[in-house]
Order: structure tokens, then C-alpha cells, then sequence
């Protein structure tokens, strides 16, 4: 874009060494945790003057972590697997309505996604805590499927409008009801976006801190909660392993969505 | 038109639009139940005691508690802190990446986009570890004789603003670099063949067609900052108490619901204050546009 | 006599104050090929997915056979559908993409496949049953949407624009196939096209749409020949509309008091040619062009209205010497001059 201007060569190299530093700042406290995570010691020295693996034997002999571990793959697993069917039909039924009808059920699901995490934190506490449902698997749950639901809907709204309907047409006047034209046309065309969609709602669940850490207690304390409740008790090169293999699980679905994506 | 609509096709036309409504109930169900009851149960909470008895004393105590109006100036603070430094920092970035060709932008946006994949903890963390007394940033800086005595970086509000621009600073660029990369060169060229200098054409082409985006970035930012909860409970140190972390320690450490929904519906109160001044801004960028290409 | 295959009883549909189908009535019988022939806009392709079910009426009535299927959904139908972009389900083969109806009406696997196979056959496609979609020729995805429409033995066969995205030789291929895979089969086809070249070709019967309205149910020959409004008139070809006053008869000075619609191809500039109940046309050459098989003369009558003269270049002795502002007469016999019923110029 600036390329109109050759002879400000100054204005460009202040540019781009400006962008360098903030590209820094935003990567540095992830690559950080890194060479910390092999550290032999347990103060948190940088560069580590020995490497081991001790603080990775630490977290996956811990039963707690495992427990957390445990807890955050089933709970993301099962947002995903109720987050995006449900998002699939609301979108279907967002494309066929159109109009007022769908911009309005689109700002109630959209709503979740603009609220402050801590006001539907303590929220759904108390409609919990009134239900005597506090510290269940379930109520974490639906927490994260509401939060995944506009996730989701992002990923599939924009592909459904793609999407030629006329398929759907063609399949039912050769015999189709709703239900297989859906199952049978819409699913496996848009299998690439439902499964973007289904990895984000997954992560959306494994990175959500605020509802685990008021609803979730005992043994279904998710991962973020534990992590939360170690950095403001302790904070040992524990907490640095499991950072960096959390960040390569993340990184690794993120890849996956996109390389997906691709073709 | 004289012809009357057959009531049966009618029907059926209803029940057919009935049966796509019926697609999205399940959806809204769960987000009516998870969501919206939620809110709705603060606001009936904050007028009942301890007992389940309605009250207004719960207002009367938050309300006139310094504590309250600490945490409000402090939620404004770190809001409006974390959008100046995003403005300042992310709106250059952009303009850089936005000058390079697509191929090498989409890489260094790759990088960008880390720290957005990385989780909110890990990079909480991230920052404990460099920010802290003994940190890799003290170790530079005093190494390097910038300063003698170790910076107190972390556990206050210094370190609270910084985690929460790391957090906000990708959610801001992706729409100020959208913006800037849907900017057609040849307007660029044009300007300059009527003899716009650089910064001329910066300030009369480019930033005026960013304003969309800056504004987008802006308008998120501000909606994620306000209750923003993780970074200020642990980089704050305590020492940093805007709403979200003072409903926290109000409904876990002192078990009061009342005065935790009072709280939580003040922030409700300052979203849809900022939300109403945001649609008035947004008249305000979109005349501005208007006049600084007149300009 | 002939049985009715479908019956359109006054079928009215408005979006908002757009009037789509305007009291639109039609029978079409048994075993018959008509097309919905118009511009864009004009309501065919409405009343067609009308007919598929895709498009509710506000009112009128829709029945194939005896039976009323105005409310009936679209899978319950029984019909089947070509559509304009084919809508081949790119995630199946071929092969499915055919079997799929038959898959849907539980006929067993064995079966289904084999009689996959058999209309593959019938629509030219052997050996390709196991080939991707995405891997067809565009002629190629026409044949398998057209066996997919037919596999499962429908009574009606609806077809939109199916040869619009095909190029011009191709075209004139499938319009041959597509009759004669119809005149094999003799399944009721509702045929949609905007081409008058297209509808001509393959119709047994058309119906002229403009403005959600039929403006003319006929053969082909007497829509050509005979329109019944200025509009057929001049949808179907290079016509003349010709005001009363302007032509008379050849072996009287008596002039028409009709609007007549003289085709552009019927003239001749010999009256020996055209019988003494001909008409002639009397004017000033404004214009002259060579178009290989024919000339075509603009010739500018008294009235000043202008009017197409179209020679076919072996009877076009002299229009090689004829200069443009000369006076001449055109000659057209009675047979090929047509009266438009109620129209005022």
C-alpha cells in the first residue's frame, strides 16, 4: 500500500520497527513458557541453566491434573456435540426465515457473546445454587454450549449462505422429507464448516476460565480452574508444562481447522 | 388485488414457516435457559436478602460504599487504558501488515493470531514470568543499566493494563487490518499523482477509510474489556479491584448474593451507557469520514 | 380422446404488490410436450416450481391426474425436476446421484443400482456410473440430471432452462436428444425456456407467458403464424406490425383497416410471386444489408413507420442494384399475412 512512496524510506523503517516490537510483545509471553516448562529447577529462571522433563512427570502423576484433564476433553466434547447441531438448525432456520424473524433470533443467540463472562458467571450461579446444582458437570455445560452456540453460528451461517439450495429442492422432489434432505444433502456439503465448527466449539469450551471457575468444584474442576486457582496459590514450573502442551493441543486443532479449510 | 388468498395455502404457508421457527428452538431454548434467565435472576436477586426477603437495602449498601465507586473508576481506567493503548499500537501494525503483499501478510498474521489461540492463562502466566521482579524484563533492563533498581511490574496496575492490551490487541487488529487491506491501492496512487505526501495521504485516505474498522476494534474491545475478570485477579495482585473481581470476592469471600447482583448490575448499566455513547460515536466517525475526504 | 396429465385451475401468486401469477389456467394432456415460453419475469419459471411444490399459491388449484396436489409437499409428488444449474449433489457419484430417488422409495440395493444403470444407458452415460460429479462436462451433469429426473418413473417431467448454461452446438444436440428421449418415454414435460428457437424445435404445444399472464396456448406453427397479440408477435421472431391504413391489396387500392404482422421472411419484391390477394407495402429504401443467406432491407413506408424486409439471397435478383432512398413495393401473400385480433397500433 505504501509502496506509492519509495522515498520515505525513514517513515518505513520506523514503521516496521515499531511493528516488530508490538509483534513481540503479543508473542513473547506464550514463547516464553516454553524453555521454562524444561527446566531441571524449580525456581523460575530464565534461561533455565539445566533441561528436564521433571515438571511434565509432575503433571501427569498428578491425580488432580488428570482429573482436570479429564473433565475439560469429555466437557469440551460434549459442548461441541450439542452446540452445533443446534446451531445447525437454528442457522437453517435463520437462512429459510430471513427478514426481522431472523435477525432476531440471531441477536438472542449472539447475546451470550457480547455479555461480560462474569455477569453470566454469577448468573447462572444463582440459578444453579436454586436448583442444587452447583459443581455438577451439567451446569458447566450448558454454560459453555451457550457460549459455543454463536461460535458455531459464525462458522455455519456464512457457509449456509453459500450454500445452493436448490439441492435441497432437487432431493425433495425426488422423494426426500426434511429430515434426509438435511441428514443426506445439507450434513455431508457442508461436513467441512461443521467440522470448523465443531473445533471451535471445542475450544471455546476448553479455553472457557470464568463459568468453570464459579460453577465447576471437586472433581469436575476443569483444567482452565485449576490453572486459575495455582497461579494466585503458587506458581511452580508445573503450571509451564501444561501451559505448553495446552497451547500444542490448541495450536494443533487451530491447524487442523485450517488446513480443512483449505480446499 | 381483488383475488382472495385461498385460507388453506395460507395455513399451510404459516405452518411452514412455523416448522423453520421450530428449527431454532432448541438453540434459543438452552441460550433463554443459560443466558438470558441468568441476567434476569441477578436483577431478582439484588432485591432479595440474605432470608429471600425483597429489599432495596442491597442498593443502599453498594451504592454508598467507597469500595463501589473505586471499582467503577477503576473498571474505567483499565477500559479506557487498554483502547488507547490498542489504538496506539495495533492501528501502525496494521498499516504495516496491510503494506505488505498478502502472501507475507498472512504469515505474520499467523503470528499474530498466537497469542488469540493461546489460552487466557497460559498467557496470564506468560506475563507472571516475564513481569515479575525477577523477570526476564527486570533482568534486561536493569542488565543493561537502564534503570538501577528493579520496576514492580506485576501485581498492580501497570501489570493488569499490560495483560489485558496482550489480550485485546489481536480482537482489535483483525478488523482495523480488514479495513485497510480492502483499501483499493489506486487510490493511494491517485492521491500521490495529485501530490499528496506520505503523511498527507495517511491522514486524509487511509485513516479516514480505516475508521470503519478502527471503530469495530474499538467497539470490542470495550465490550470485552469491561468485564474482564481473569487478568485483574491474578496480575492485579488484589491490589487492582474493578467490578468483575469485587463480584467475585463479594459473592465467594463475604457470601452476599444481594450486594454481588448489585454489582453485576451496575456493569450492566455502564454496557448499555457505553453501548448508547457508541452509537453516537458512530454517527460522529461516520460524518467525520465524510469531512476529512472533503478535506 | 386424450386424458389430462395436469390441470392448472386460476393459480394466482403476488410477492407483496409484485403480481407473479396472474389467474394463470392451463391443461396439458398425457404424454405431451409443452413449453412455458417468455422474457425473464414473465411467471414461467414460478408456475413451474408452482407445479414442483417450491412455490405455494395464494390461490387456484393444481392437479395431476385427478388427484389435487395444490397442498401436496413436494416429496410426496412424484415428479420429476430438471433444474437450470442441474443441483447434481456433489458430494455423491454418478451412480447415487441417479439410485438416490430410488434409494429413498426403499426399492432394494440390487435393483435400484441396476435400474441406475439402465437410464444411465438410455441417457448416454455408460461406463461413467462410478465417475465424481465435479469431473463432468457440463453436457455430461444435463444427462445425469436428466436420468436422475426419470429414473424413478415419474408422470410429469418438469425441466428449467435446462440447456441454458450449455454452448450453442451442444445445445442443439440435447434439444434433439431430450425430445426424442421424450417421444421414447412419452412422459407428461413441462418445459421452461426464453428461447423462441427452443420452444419452436421441441414443443408439441406452447404457451406464450408474459407478465404472469398466458398470452397464447398453440403449436408451434400457428404461435409463429398466428399470434394472437403484438407481444407473441414479436417475442417469436423478427415481426412486422404493420398499422391499418399502410398496406393494401395487390389487385385493389383498397387499403387494411386491421393491424397486420407480417414476418420479416415472407416478402417478396416480385408480385408475380404472391396471388392477386396478397398485400403490398409501398416505401423508401432506407437501408440494405448482405447477411449471407438473405438480405435484409429497411424499408420506411408513407406513414413513416419502418418495416423489415427479409430476402433470401437465391430469389434476390436485384437487390445487389437497388440504392438506398429509392421508391419500392414489397410484396406478401395473403396466407402469410396475419390480422391481430383486437390490437390498435
Amino acid at each position: 500500500m505504501l509502496e506509492t512512496y519509495p522515498q520515505n524510506r525513514l517513515a518505513r523503517i520506523l514503521l516496521w520497527s515499531f511493528a516488530a516490537v508490538v509483534m513481540a510483545f503479543l508473542m513473547l509471553p506464550t514463547l516464553v513458557v516454553v524453555p521454562l516448562s524444561f527446566s531441571a529447577s524449580n525456581l523460575l529462571e530464565f534461561p533455565p541453566h539445566a533441561y528436564s522433563l521433571r515438571w511434565y512427570e509432575n503433571f501427569f502423576g498428578s491425580a488432580t491434573w488428570m482429573g482436570a484433564l479429564r473433565t475439560s476433553l469429555i466437557l469440551g466434547t460434549l459442548t461441541a456435540l450439542i452446540a452445533v447441531p443446534f446451531a445447525l438448525l437454528a442457522c437453517i432456520s435463520m437462512n429459510r426465515l430471513g427478514g426481522k424473524a431472523a435477525a432476531a433470533i440471531q441477536s438472542v443467540l449472539l447475546t451470550p457473546s457480547i455479555t461480560p463472562g462474569i455477569l453470566l458467571a454469577i448468573g447462572l450461579f444463582f440459578v444453579l445454587a436454586a436448583q442444587h446444582l452447583i459443581g455438577t458437570l451439567f451446569g458447566v455445560l450448558v454454560g459453555h454450549v451457550v457460549l459455543a452456540i454463536p461460535v458455531a453460528c459464525i462458522v455455519l451461517l456464512p457457509a449456509l449462505a453459500r450454500f445452493d439450495w436448490n439441492q435441497v429442492q432437487a432431493a425433495r422432489s425426488l422423494g426426500a422429507n426434511w429430515a434426509r434432505a438435511i441428514g443426506g444433502i445439507i450434513v455431508p456439503q457442508l461436513r467441512i464448516s461443521l467440522l470448523s465448527a465443531t473445533l471451535m466449539a471445542f475450544l471455546t469450551s476448553l479455553d472457557e476460565s470464568v463459568i468453570s471457575i464459579f460453577i465447576a468444584s471437586g472433581r469436575n474442576s476443569t483444567m482452565p480452574k485449576l490453572m486459575f486457582l495455582s497461579l494466585r496459590d503458587q506458581i511452580d514450573p508445573t503450571i509451564a508444562a501444561i501451559s505448553t502442551l495446552w497451547t500444542v493441543i490448541v495450536v494443533a486443532v487451530v491447524l487442523i481447522v485450517t488446513l480443512r479449510q483449505k480446499p | 388485488m381483488t383475488v382472495v388468498r385461498d385460507p388453506a395455502l395460507a395455513a399451510d404457508a404459516r405452518r411452514e414457516r412455523r416448522f423453520f421457527l421450530s428449527l431454532s428452538l432448541p438453540a434459543l431454548f438452552i441460550v433463554g435457559l443459560a443466558a438470558i434467565l441468568p441476567i434476569l435472576w441477578i436483577i431478582r436477586q439484588s432485591f432479595l436478602t440474605t432470608g429471600g426477603e425483597y429489599t432495596v437495602g442491597n442498593y443502599q449498601k453498594v451504592l454508598s460504599s467507597g469500595l463501589t465507586w473505586s471499582a467503577l473508576v477503576t473498571t474505567l481506567e483499565l477500559s479506557l487504558g487498554t483502547l488507547a493503548a490498542c489504538i496506539l499500537l495495533g492501528t501502525p501494525l496494521a498499516l504495516a501488515l496491510a503494506s505488505v503483499r498478502p502472501r507475507v501478510a498472512n504469515v505474520l498474521m499467523a503470528f499474530v493470531m498466537l497469542p488469540l489461540w493461546t489460552s487466557i492463562l497460559v498467557r496470564t502466566y506468560g506475563w507472571l514470568v516475564l513481569l515479575r521482579r525477577d523477570g526476564l524484563i527486570n533482568a534486561a533492563l536493569t542488565g543493561s543499566g537502564l534503570t538501577a533498581e528493579p520496576l514492580s511490574l506485576v501485581y498492580n496496575f501497570t501489570g493488569t493494563l499490560i495483560g489485558m492490551v496482550h489480550y485485546m490487541l489481536p480482537l482489535f487488529l483483525l478488523p482495523v487490518y480488514a479495513a485497510m487491506r480492502d483499501i483499493d491501492p489506486n487510490l493511494i496512487r491517485a492521491a500521490a499523482s495529485m501530490g499528496a505526501t506520505l503523511r498527507q495521504v495517511i491522514r486524509t485516505v487511509i485513516m479516514p477509510l480505516s475508521a470503519g474498522g478502527i471503530f469495530s476494534g474499538s467497539i470490542i474491545v470495550l465490550i470485552y474489556a469491561i468485564g474482564f475478570f481473569i487478568t485483574p485477579a491474578v496480575l492485579g495482585g488484589g491490589k487492582v479491584n474493578p467490578l468483575s473481581t469485587r463480584i467475585e470476592r463479594t459473592l465467594s469471600t463475604f457470601q452476599d448474593w444481594g450486594s454481588a447482583s448489585v454489582l453485576g448490575i451496575l456493569l450492566l448499566v455502564l454496557m448499555a451507557l457505553i453501548g448508547v455513547m457508541l452509537l453516537a460515536a458512530r454517527r460522529l466517525v461516520a460524518q467525520n469520514t465524510v469531512e476529512a475526504s472533503h478535506a | 380422446m386424450k386424458s389430462l396429465a395436469i390441470t392448472i385451475e386460476s393459480v394466482h401468486k403476488a410477492y407483496g404488490s409484485y403480481v407473479a401469477l396472474d389467474d394463470v389456467s392451463l391443461d396439458i394432456q398425457a404424454g405431451e410436450f409443452l413449453t412455458l415460453l417468455g422474457p425473464s419475469g414473465s411467471g414461467k419459471t414460478t408456475l413451474l416450481m408452482a407445479l414442483a411444490g417450491f412455490v405455494r399459491p395464494d390461490s387456484g388449484k393444481l392437479l395431476l391426474g385427478d388427484r389435487d396436489i395444490t397442498r401436496l409437499p413436494p416429496n410426496k409428488r412424484d415428479i420429476g425436476i430438471v433444474f437450470q444449474n442441474y443441483a447434481l449433489f456433489p458430494h455423491m457419484n454418478v451412480l447415487a446421484n441417479v439410485a438416490y430417488p430410488l434409494v429413498l422409495r426403499k426399492v432394494p440395493r440390487a435393483e435400484a443400482r441396476q435400474r441406475a444403470l439402465d437410464t444411465l444407458a438410455r441417457v448416454k452415460l455408460d461406463g461413467l456410473a462410478e465417475r465424481n460429479v465435479a469431473a463432468l462436462s457440463g453436457g455430461q451433469r444435463q444427462r445425469v440430471a436428466l436420468a436422475r429426473a426419470i429414473v424413478f418413473e415419474p408422470r410429469v417431467m418438469l425441466m428449467d432452462e435446462p440447456l441454458s448454461a450449455l454452448d450453442k452446438n451442444l445445445r442443439e444436440t440435447m434439444q434433439y436428444e431430450i425430445r426424442r428421449l421424450h417421444d421414447h418415454l412419452r412422459i407428461t414435460t413441462i418445459y421452461v425456456t426464453h428461447d423462441q428457437r427452443e420452444a419452436l424445435i421441441m414443443s408439441d404445444r406452447i404457451a406464450v407467458m408474459n407478465s404472469g399472464r398466458i398470452q397464447q396456448i398453440d403449436t408451434p406453427q400457428r404461435i409463429y403464424d398466428r399470434p394472437s397479440t403484438r407481444f407473441v408477435a414479436e417475442f417469436m421472431g423478427e415481426a412486422n406490425i404493420v398499422a391499418p391504413g399502410s398496406a393494401r391489396r395487390i389487385d385493389g387500392a383498397e387499403a387494411s383497416r386491421e393491424t397486420l404482422m407480417i414476418r420479416a421472411e415472407s416478402f417478396h419484391l416480385d408480385a408475380k410471386l404472391v396471388g392477386g390477394d396478397g398485400v403490398a407495402l409501398e416505401g423508401i429504401l432506407r437501408a440494405k444489408a448482405f447477411r449471407g443467406e438473405n438480405w435484409l432491407l429497411t424499408l420506411a413506408l408513407d406513414g413513416g413507420q419502418e418495416v423489415l424486409v427479409c430476402i433470401p439471397a437465391a430469389l434476390a435478383g436485384g437487390c445487389a442494384e437497388l440504392a438506398a432512398g429509392q421508391r419500392m413495393t414489397a410484396y406478401a401473400p395473403a396466407a402469410k399475412v396475419h390480422a391481430i385480433p383486437g390490437a390498435m397500433a
